[in-house]
Parts: structure tokens; C-alpha cells; sequence
């Protein structure tokens, strides 16, 4: 690792000048991608802004049909919140899964979002959700939030405080982990509501996590996992790496949507 | 054998300072003084080095020193070399390149060393690593063996024309030839055995300390063999003579095979302790480790196996090239010739085997031994072509080895080997039994109703263990005698001390050496210490690979045990004023045969060194050493099988039950035997699942150069495994052990495979069998 | 520089480190508690595996002074009064290590499991909790029974109380 400068934020308004104040400065919460990214020196924040102090961004809260998770959640505590999961087993199932144990004891939703890796299982539960994520500035719709490949909507000194969503009729996620570092290989959320349907595609676009329009049509008209049968994905925009090609990325995907919809339907 | 002699289940002694954290790792070591090294390595596959500017990474903070290769040369440190010969067909001896610990004028892979940074930190080491200041001329590579055989690829050395290093064969052509032609039935397969990176979990680590004092080296290295260390750093790479040279190998984590060799860094940390006047440590991080550790396997074969019209084997012909990447690794050229071809009979009666064997040149990290080094890969294309003619023929995969099987001992094969003893009916039995094999089709169709596709797959492995003798070795071009020396120290009062030239990095040895001793004459495992690992400590010894350490080593312990109990029974009928035939030594004390006249061990030890009244002309003391050296390797074999499901949709494979039957001839400690076989399947089950390494074609670049990309097994991918083991005593060795540390590894793949295809019903289908290449595969055959 | 300060093994400690000092290298070179290893450089192979106020983290992928004012706890610390933890004995007993080098990690990450299953745990969930966790030398058959036998041993040792 480079030489960097750790700061220990305990409030929002000393995150951001904090930041300002520094050179090349980078926000850190869990840390469980960037430690290890600026261990192999392919980050070099000057200075390291740790937010996993800041009260404000803890908790998770349940109101009515209301959401919201607190920034600085861990996957952990995402995953053994009892409300949370009877109120959305989905979400709860999803963070059971990303990681293994001590990696949720450490990484936090907002820094998982804020990284939008493009394998990453949070990103397609905000976009199927139609999530909202909050930050010290603004509120953005999880449609604007998930611009690129690692790349957000976030300005440089933005700090998500919170995400919420509505809560859905029904949802269920299914992934597919690489076999390697158990990130998505493709995973799929989808989310069902009165006004339609919205899945979302991790692990496998091109361009990060994306809606899959073909799902959400054959699923608007029955949320059962036979109406995609024989659907197909197209290959073209998907990835392809050493495991797994567009093609077999796409087969995923629906095998991945149909499975999501039956623990959606329990 | 007791409750904790020979044959007892006894729980490790060395467990207690591992599960406290109080194991000592190389990187544990500090020594006053010690600073840090880190290398900087090419990040090319193959380029000619034009200029290497150091002046900017010394003059960063905490940097002591800045080396290259140019200072090695001056210091006349010789270059890395193989030490087995190997003769092409034509007579002429393989082509070895020079191999630099620090590369000069060319790197030919990527990771290859080209310089070294000490200084007071490793943070600090790192940083001034990237100030200095290469200039390379990037080269065309070649990755892919077969490739580099071609017309116009890349050529690596000017020494091995076409990349060739050797071409190599045993058996007759003409005859296999001409016994395939007459064959009723021949099949024929293309394989690859896939390359893998061996990943012990402790990464290799250096520290190398000059004391300028007594001009004396030491070197603590992750090593499996320390005094083979020594005595190729001496004699061939001119670091310090062997008596200026200690090489310490402390605890271990793990080696299986890539701990053997002599590596640039454990030369460099040594030499520049001396330039530096510093000791120097350096600690390879896990991508060092997939760059640099010797990899293993990475065989391109083809295969064709005849049968006459009765299903009997006429004919096996093999024709292999061998990946042996940018360099020749210490032990290389032997592991697709003399631990591969000679295996290749497997447990079958073949009356006629050919193999020839390719060894290449690529821009790839060199091969060398992995765990079963040869044997696996010999025993995959023997297994997975025997199994592919079952289906061929239509007859029971098991009926068909059966068949087939050797059932006389001793054994000549047609390719050297000379098999001493065994059973193979007797573990294909066993295994049968234990899978339920005759259930099997039940199962697949209850599978069925559930959408998951069942198959069954089996593999009748033999290797061969603890490589020897000397002589036979040394006459087939090794560079070393493959012996093993013990010594057994009774102190004076009764403890025991055992040193062996074996060395233990997960495998037991202070539990099982000592069972040995504890057997021999009854005293508690308490008293009986283990001592390894220091070539101050142990005169010499060759270490530990290839399953040797039970075969070979324990039987060194054996035979000073001979010599201890000789002198001990002596004593005691002097004392006991008996004849010397009367004596037995048992439960902790020697006795008059048929009297209850006894003399504690203790006091016998106590005897021999107050020597106030020993026999007339002893020498006083109770410490004798002995040298074995086996007359046969011992062959253990057995039956793997193994059971999937496979999902239909997604291609990902599920291990429902896996069984192994193994003969492994006496066990000494039947807990320890059974996880080593654990830990072999696991590595075999990698293998044919989940490990592959991934080279870019183009840059050469190891795209499965970490964890993130290079899929470990983890406990969900395996199930919990069946193990028993049959018994053939092997006849060579007193103890009439065979090896088990291995077996895991060469048998199950092709178990694996097997099953896999019998599932989606395609046979052509390559390890690892991801799930996207087992969807490619079922879409293809449909 | 960083100042730190936090509770190891029950012991308050201090220290002054470069800011990108891992807490596993200022576990093993400051306070010389080197039964925490380093095995891969991406976080997977769990064998830094420490509690941080009582929960398994991955000591390779947290600063020190990302753990300043915290609560740790490391292999060394897990046996009380010399007598060993019962995963300890059951790592042990079972034969649930050969090389020792990923048993630190494992136990901690198993005592940590345990923790949070106090209902008791089963072999499939074992297996899967152990994601975070590389052994290449037991093949993980005899770590699952290991700690399957803790944490039984544990639970009844919770109930007798």
C-alpha cells in the first residue's frame, strides 16, 4: 500500500471537510474492496476518511411499507435484522450471501453502492427495489444512482447517509457466484409490485447492473417462473471473461430470473 | 500395536502449538537487524531487458540496498539448473537454458525476478521496488506448448532449438503399432491435463543471514528439504560451501511438491545479507506466489487403448507434450518421463506401452512436481481412455478393468516398473460395496424426478511411492541418491530423540515417527521427540516428497532402532546377568524372557551412559544413526468413486457421495492416513472442478494470478468423503508401509470426470469441468 | 503516523505506525502476536481471521487505525487459564489441521460461527460458513467435523450452566 492519511469522521459535516481539506481523498466505511484494492497499490488515496463512526448513518428502520437502511449497515446486520426480514426476506437472503462471514461483519451497503462493482449484489436489489438512495445532498432514484462500471451518480464529496424502498409485494433474488471470488456471476432481483414488475441483472452487463426488459415483460401478465419459459436473453451487451461467456452469461440470467421468482413466491 | 504404538489412532502431538498460534513460520523469525526484501519482477512474458537504472529506487527513504543481476554474475553466483538428465530419443541430452536467479539480459516469463530492493520496511522496499527504472523491448510469446512447437513461434532459448527441451520415449513404437492394428477395438482420446498452481496456504518466504563474524550462512526457508537445499546451493549455485551454509526449515505451511526447489529468492536473500551486511527477509504475498511457486501438470496428451475381441488390453500408445514454462525447474525433466510413462500400465496386464514425451519451452512460470507429480497425470489419461472404451464397448466400466487387472506379484511392466505387491480386485470391491454401486441407477432416476442429472464415475489408480533405489535413480539420470539417514539419541535418562532427514509440513511426522519409537520399545509418546528440519541438527537427509517420508524415512528410524535395540539388549543382560537372546524390550522395560526379572528403560539408557558397568569392550552411550536406501519403490493403489449431480440449467456440478478405497499396505496412524487422503482428494477434486490457470495467448499475462480468478476449493464445494483402506503389506520395507500422501490427488480426477460425462453423456469434456463447460458440453451433445 | 491504542487479548496496547500499517502487521511485528497470518493478498483465505468487539473480521483487510479503540481478540487470546477454547480441543481431537498454517483463521472464524448458531449448526451450514476460509491440506472433512463437535460440545456446556 501506498503511504495514505487515515481520518476518523464522527460527524457528516466532518466527513466533508475532511475530504475537501485533502489532497486526493477517499471516503472508507467497511473498506472490504478498497483495503485490499490499495494493498495491491491499484488505489492511492492520499487520505482515508473513515465513516463507519458517524451515528447518523447507522440503523435500520421499518415504517408502514417504509424501508430504510442506514448507510453504514453491515451486510451482517442487514441479514440478521428479524423485521427487516419478514418484511423483505428477499434483501435479507441477498446479504446473507455477499461475502463470507467476516466480510459482513465489515462491509456496509452504502459502500457497496458507492463502489457499484459491477458484480455486486446490492445494485440489482436497489434497482428492482426502485430504491432510493439518500445522501448529505439530495435524494437519487437507483435509475440515475448506477451510471457506469464502477461509477455513480455520487460527486466526489458526496456521502450516502441511507437507502430506502417501498416495500413490494413480493421479491426474490438468485445468484449464480463465480466459482473464484463468489461475487455474481449473474445474479438476478426481482421485485413485484402493483403497478408491474422490475428485474435487475447483476455480474453479467457490460455496463454494471441493468433491468432486463424481456423478464420484466413475460413476468408482468404472471409473476410465475413458467412464463419465462423458452425465453431468451440476448448475448450482446453482456460480459464475457474467463468464466463465462455472453452466451452462457444469458442462459444464466434466465435460469437466474426464473429462480428468483420462485423464492419470490415462496 | 497399543494405544499408542503402530497402527494406533493417536491425535497429533504437534497440534497444540498450531491451534494456540504458536506455530513457527519462516515469517515469524526476527532476527536483530533484519531488513526486507522485495523483488522487482518482470511484468512481461518474454523481453529484452536494454537498461536497469537503480539510481532513483536508492536514493528513496529506508533503502539499503538495490541489486541486479549484473552483481550477482561479478559475485560468480551460478545459475539455476535441473537436476535430472534426460536423454532424447537420438541420445542427446535435453536442452537447458540458463535460468539466472536475476535475470540480465531477457526475461522469459512473467514474475521472472530482475532485481532487489532491500531496505528498512517492506512498505518502504515496495515503494523504491517501483523507482527502479527498467528498460524492456517486449517480445513475441508463446504460452501454449503445443504452439511453441510450432514452425515460426517464439523461441525462448538459443540452446533448445523449436522450444524442444527434450523428445523422450519408452516401449516400443512398432510393436504398439503393430498390436493396435490387429486390436478388435481401439479408442482413441485427446486430453489436457490442465495446469495448476499449488497454493500452500504459508507463502514461500526467505531469510537469509551473513555473519561476517564466523562467515557463516544462515538460511530459514520454506523448504521441504533442507539439506537438498544446502547441497544445491553449494555445490552448484556457489553460494557458501556447505559447511558455512545452515538451512533451517522451521514449521511449514503446506508444500506439495513447490517447496522442493531451490528458488532465485531463497539465493538472493542469502548473497545479498552479504552485500548488504543486513539480514534479509523476504515474504512473497500470494501473487509472488502464483507468478513464481513451481507449477504443476499442464500435459497435452494423445491416447489409443486396444482391445482384442475378448476385451483384453493389447495395446496402449501415448503421445504427450509437456509445458515446462520459461525455465527448467530443479526436478522438471523427470516428471513426465520417469514419475509418468512408467505409470502407465496402471493395475492393468498391457503387454505392449509406448510413450513418447515432448518437454517445451513457454513464457509461462516453469513446471515442476505437484502433488503426485507425473502419477496423476498418467493415471488421468489410463482411467479416463479406460473408462471412455467401457462406454465404447458397452460392457461395465468395472467388469472391464476387472477384466483386466494384474493379479500376480511381483509384476514386470513394460515400462520399467516392478510391481511388489497388491490387491486391486480387493479395493475395487470395497469401494463397490461402500458406493452402493449396484444402487446406482436408482438413484440416477429418483435424481431425474428432482431435474438434476446423476452419474457415476470410477478410477483404478496405482503410483508408485518413495523413489529409489539409489543406484536405479542415478542410472536414469537424477542428480541425487534417494535415500534417507536417523538417528535415535537415547539420553540417559530414557527420553528419546529421533532426528530424521524428513521434513514435516502438515504431514505428522512427530506423531508418527515417534508411534514408531514408541512401538519399538514400549515408552510413552511424551518421551519419544521428533527432531527435523535443520541441517545443523540432522547430518543429512533428502527430505520429504513423493510419499517417501513412511516408506523411506520411517524406515531409516527402523534401522537405527535395529541398532539402538542391539546395544540396549546388551546392556541389559549384562545387568540382568542373562544371555543377550533371553532379552526382551516392552512396556518401557527390558526383560528376562520367561522370568519376572526386568530393568527399567531408564535405567538401561542410565547404564550405557555412566558406563560404570557395561560389557566388557563397549563404547559407552545409546545413540546410533542408519542410512536406508529402499531396493524398490512401494506401489500403493486403489478405487476411487465418485457420484454427481448435475444441474441441467446452469452446468454446475454437485459431488453427492465420493468414495475411496485405498492400499496403502500397514498404517501407522490411521487418523493421520485418512487425512492425508482427505486433503489429496480435495486437491484432486480441484483439479478436475475447479483449479485451471488461464494464460493470455497474447501478452502472456496469468489472468489467474489470484484468488479473485483462481478458484480454490472451499468446504462447500466438497461433500464429506468415504474412506477405508485393504491391505497388502509391501514387502521392501520393514515397516510394510506404502505412502498415502498423494493417492488423493491421482486417482480421483478422472473418478470426477468420469462421473461428469456419464451424466450429460459426452465424453469429451476437459478438466476443470466448470459449470459453463459443462452447459457447452450438454449443448453440444443435444 | 498514527497514534493507536485498543484492548488485545484482554491487554490495552498502544502504538505509533505509518497510517497504512494493516492490523494484522501491527499484530505480528508490534505486539509480536504472529499466530494471525497473512495468505493471500484479496481477502479470501481467512487465515488473519481476529474478533473485533467480538466479531470475526479479516485483520489483512482493515488498517490498525481502523481498529483504534476496539476490542481484539486473536488465536493467542482464545484459550483461558490454559485451558484450550473447545473448538481448540476439537481442531485437535477431530485431526482438523495438518500444516497449521490456516488454523488460526479457521478457529477464530469456527468460534465466531458457534457465536452465531447458538441453535446449533449442521454440516451443510458449516461448510457454507466457511466460505471465507482456505485450507489446502485437511480438504476441509475433519475442519466440518471439528467444528461441528464444538459447537455441540459448546451448546451443552450451555446448558449444563
Amino acid at each position: 500500500m501506498h503511504q495514505t492519511t487515515y481520518h476518523r469522521a464522527s460527524s457528516l459535516s466532518e466527513a466533508v471537510k475532511l475530504l475537501n481539506d485533502a489532497d486526493d481523498g477517499k471516503y472508507v466505511a467497511g473498506g472490504q474492496t478498497l483495503i485490499p484494492t490499495m494493498k495491491q497499490r491499484l488505489a492511492a488515496p492520499s487520505d482515508l476518511v473513515d465513516l463507519r463512526h458517524i451515528a447518523d448513518l447507522k440503523g435500520i428502520e421499518i415504517s408502514g411499507d417504509k424501508v430504510k437502511i442506514g448507510a453504514a449497515a453491515t451486510h451482517a446486520e442487514v441479514a440478521e435484522d428479524k423485521a427487516l426480514a419478514k418484511a423483505c426476506p428477499a434483501i435479507s437472503h441477498l446479504a446473507t450471501h455477499i461475502g463470507d462471514p467476516h466480510v459482513r461483519h465489515m462491509g456496509t451497503i452504502g459502500g457497496s453502492i458507492a463502489n457499484n462493482d459491477p458484480a455486486a449484489d446490492y445494485p440489482a436489489a436497489l434497482l428492482a427495489l426502485n430504491a432510493t438512495v439518500h445522501t448529505n445532498k439530495r435524494e437519487i432514484s437507483a435509475d440515475d444512482f448506477f451510471v457506469d462500471l464502477f461509477e455513480t451518480a455520487l460527486e466526489d464529496d458526496e456521502i450516502i447517509t441511507a437507502v430506502s424502498f417501498t416495500l413490494p409485494e413480493k421479491a426474490g433474488y438468485a445468484k449464480f457466484p463465480n466459482p473464484a471470488s463468489r461475487y455474481a456471476l449473474t445474479g438476478v432481483f426481482v421485485a413485484k409490485r402493483a403497478d408491474g414488475v422490475r428485474a435487475a441483472v447483476t455480474g453479467a452487463g457490460e455496463n454494471g447492473v441493468f433491468r432486463a426488459d424481456p423478464i420484466e415483460q413475460a413476468l408482468a401478465s404472471s409473476f410465475d417462473a413458467s412464463a419465462l419459459d423458452g425465453i431468451t436473453i440476448p448475448a450482446d451487451s453482456l460480459m464475457t471473461d474467463i468464466h463465462a461467456s455472453a452466451e452462457y452469461r444469458a442462459n444464466l440470467v434466465a435460469v437466474m430470473a426464473k429462480r428468483a421468482v420462485q423464492a419470490a413466491n415462496g | 500395536m497399543g494405544i499408542e504404538g503402530i497402527g494406533a489412532r493417536v491425535v497429533r502431538k504437534e497440534d497444540k502449538r498450531f491451534i494456540t498460534g504458536l506455530g513457527r513460520y519462516v515469517d515469524d523469525m526476527v532476527v536483530p537487524g533484519m531488513k526486507h526484501a522485495i523483488f522487482v519482477r518482470s511484468p512481461y512474458a518474454h523481453a529484452a531487458i536494454k537498461k536497469i537504472d537503480t539510481e532513483a529506487a536508492m536514493a528513496m527513504p529506508g533503502v539499503i540496498g538495490v541489486l541486479t543481476g549484473a552483481q550477482l554474475k561479478d559475485d560468480g553466483i551460478g545459475n539455476l539448473i535441473c537436476g535430472w538428465m534426460i536423454n532424447s530419443k537420438d541420445g542427446t541430452p535435453m536442452k537447458m537454458g540458463a535460468w539466472s536467479a536475476l535475470a540480465t539480459d531477457r526475461v522469459r516469463y512473467v514474475g521472472e525476478a530482475v532485481a532487489v530492493v532491500v531496505a528498512e520496511t517492506r512498505g518502504q522496499a515496495r515503494d523504491a521496488a517501483e523507482a527502479v527504472e527498467i528498460a524492456y523491448e517486449e517480445m513475441p510469446a508463446v504460452t501454449d506448448a503445443v504452439k511453441a512447437l510450432e514452425k515460426g513461434a517464439p523461441q525462448l532459448h538459443p540452446e533448445a532449438e523449436n522450444n524442444l527441451i527434450y523428445d523422450w520415449e519408452i516401449g516400443e513404437a512398432s510393436a504398439v503399432d503393430q498390436a493396435l492394428d490387429g486390436a478388435a477395438h481401439v479408442t482413441r482420446m485427446k486430453l489436457v491435463n490442465n495446469r495448476l498452481v499449488p497454493n500452500a496456504m504459508e507463502p514461500r518466504a526467505a531469510l537469509g543471514h551473513y555473519d561476517k563474524a564466523e562467515d557463516h550462512f544462515t538460511l530459514w526457508t520454506t523448504s521441504q528439504n533442507p539439506h537438498v537445499a544446502r547441497l544445491v546451493m553449494s555445490a552448484f549455485y556457489n553460494v557458501a560451501p556447505e559447511n558455512k551454509l545452515r538451512v533451517i526449515a522451521p514449521d511449514v505451511g503446506g508444500g506439495f511438491g513447490s517447496k522442493i526447489y531451490v528458488y532465485p529468492e531463497e539465493i538472493i536473500c542469502l548473497w545479498a545479507s552479504k552485500r548488504t551486511g543486513v539480514p534479509v527477509k523476504w515474504v512473497a504475498d500470494r501473487t509472488e506466489s502464483f507468478l513464481t511457486d513451481a507449477h504443476g501438470r499442464d500435459h497435452v496428451t494423445e491416447v489409443s487403448l486396444g482391445f482384442d475381441r475378448d476385451n483384453r488390453i493389447v495395446g496402449l500408445k501415448v503421445d504427450t507434450i509437456a509445458n515446462f514454462g520459461g525455465y527448467m525447474s530443479l526436478f522438471s525433466s523427470a516428471v513426465p518421463t520417469y514419475l509418468y510413462a512408467t505409470l502407465l500400465s496402471g493395475q492393468y496386464v498391457i503387454p505392449k506401452i509406448h510413450c513418447n514425451v515432448r518437454a517445451v519451452y513457454t513464457n509461462t512460470t516453469p513446471v515442476d512436481a505437484y502433488r503426485g507429480a507425473g502419477r496423476p497425470e498418467a493415471t488421468y489419461v489410463l482411467e479416463r481412455v479406460v473408462e471412455t472404451a467401457a462406454r465404447e464397448l458397452g460392457v461395465s466400466p468395472a467388469e472391464l478393468r476387472r477384466k483386466n487387472f494384474i493379479r500376480e506379484f511381483p509384476y514386470q511392466t513394460p515400462v520399467i516398473m516392478n510391481y511388489d505387491a497388491g490387491d486391486y480386485e480387493a479395493s475395487l470391491d470395497a469401494a463397490m460395496r461402500e458406493a452402493n454401486y449396484a444402487g446406482f441407477p436408482t438413484r440416477r432416476d429418483e435424481a431425474k424426478k428432482r431435474g438434476k442429472l446423476r452419474g457415476i464415475g470410477m478410477s483404478c489408480y496405482i503410483e508408485a511411492c518413495g523413489i529409489a533405489p539409489s543406484q536405479a535413480v542415478g542410472s536414469l539420470g537424477a542428480g541425487v541418491g534417494l535415500w534417507e539417514s536417523a538417528e535415535v539419541r537415547v539420553n540417559a535418562a530414557g527420553t528419546i530423540e529421533v532426528l530424521t532427514g524428513s521434513h514435516s509440513h502438515g504431514q505428522g511426522h512427530e506423531t508418527t515417527f515417534a508411534q514408531v519409537v514408541a512401538s519399538r520399545f514400549g515408552v510413552p509418546l511424551e518421551q519419544v521427540s521428533i527432531v527435523h528440519g535443520d541441517t545443523d541438527k540432522v547430518q543429512m537427509g533428502m527430505g520429504t516428497y513423493g510419499s517417501r517420508s513412511g516408506a523411506v524415512g520411517a524406515s531409516a528410524i527402523v534401522k537405527a532402532l535395529d541398532k539402538v535395540e542391539a546395544k540396549a539388549k546388551k546392556i541389559a543382560a549384562h545387568l540382568l546377568e542373562a544371555d543377550e537372546s533371553d532379552i526382551v524390550i516392552e512396556n518401557g522395560e527390558a526383560k528376562v524372557a520367561g522370568t519376572d526379572r526386568t530393568l527399567p528403560w531408564f535405567q538401561v539408557a542410565l547404564a550405557a551412559y555412566t558406563a560404570h558397568n557395561l560389557p566388557e569392550g563397549m563404547e559407552p552411550g545409546l545413540k546410533e544413526g542408519a542410512f536406508y536406501d529402499p531396493t524398490n519403490f512401494t506401489f500403493p493403489a486403489g478405487c476411487y468413486i465418485a457420484e454427481v449431480e448435475v444441474d441441467p440449467e446452469t452446468g454446475h456440478t454437485e459431488i453427492v457421495q465420493f468414495v475411496a478405497a485405498d492400499d496403502f499396505g500397514n498404517i501407522i496412524n490411521p487418523l493421520i492416513v485418512e487425512g492425508q487422503v482427505h486433503g489429496g482428494l480435495a486437491q484432486g477434486i480441484g483439479q478436475a472442478l475447479l483449479e485451471g490457470c488461464h494464460y493470455d495467448p497474447t501478452s502472456g499475462q496469468l489472468v489467474t494470478a489470484s484468488y479473485m480468478d483462481y478458484t480454490m476449493p472451499r468446504a462447500g464445494d466438497l461433500p464429506s468423503f468415504q474412506v477405508s483402506t485393504t491391505n497388502t503389506p509391501c514387502p521392501g520395507n520393514p515397516l510394510g508401509v506404502k505412502g498415502c500422501g498423494e493417492a488423493g490427488a491421482i486417482g480421483s480426477p478422472p473418478a470426477i470426470i468420469n462421473a461428469i460425462t456419464d451424466a450429460i453423456g459426452n465424453n469429451d469434456l476437459s478438466m476443470p469441468a466448470t459449470p459453463q463447460k459443462v452447459w457447452a458440453a450438454m449443448k453440444a451433445s443435444q | 503516523m498514527a497514534e493507536i491504542s485498543m484492548t488485545v487479548n484482554g491487554r490495552k496496547v498502544t502504538g505509533t505506525v505509518e497510517d497504512r500499517t494493516l492490523l494484522v502487521h501491527f499484530l505480528r511485528e508490534n505486539q509480536g502476536l504472529t499466530g494471525t497470518h497473512v495468505g493471500c493478498d484479496t481477502s479470501q483465505c481467512g487465515a488473519c481471521v481476529v474478533h473485533l468487539d467480538g466479531k470475526a473480521v479479516k485483520s489483512c483487510s482493515m488498517l490498525a487505525a481502523q481498529a483504534s479503540g476496539s476490542d481484539v481478540l486473536t488465536i493467542e487470546g482464545l484459550a483461558e487459564g490454559g485451558e484450550l477454547h473447545p473448538v481448540q480441543a476439537a481442531f485437535k481431537e477431530h485431526h482438523g489441521l495438518q500444516c497449521g498454517f490456516c488454523t488460526p483463521g479457521m478457529i477464530m472464524a469456527a468460534a465466531d460461527m458457534i457465536r452465531r448458531h447458538p441453535q446449533g449448526l449442521d454440516e451443510k451450514t458449516v461448510r457454507a460458513e466457511l466460505e471465507g476460509n482456505i485450507c489446502r491440506c485437511t480438504g476441509y472433512h475433519n475442519i466440518v467435523k471439528a467444528v461441528l463437535a464444538a459447537s455441540e460440545a459448546m451448546s451443552g456446556k450451555a446448558k449444563a450452566a
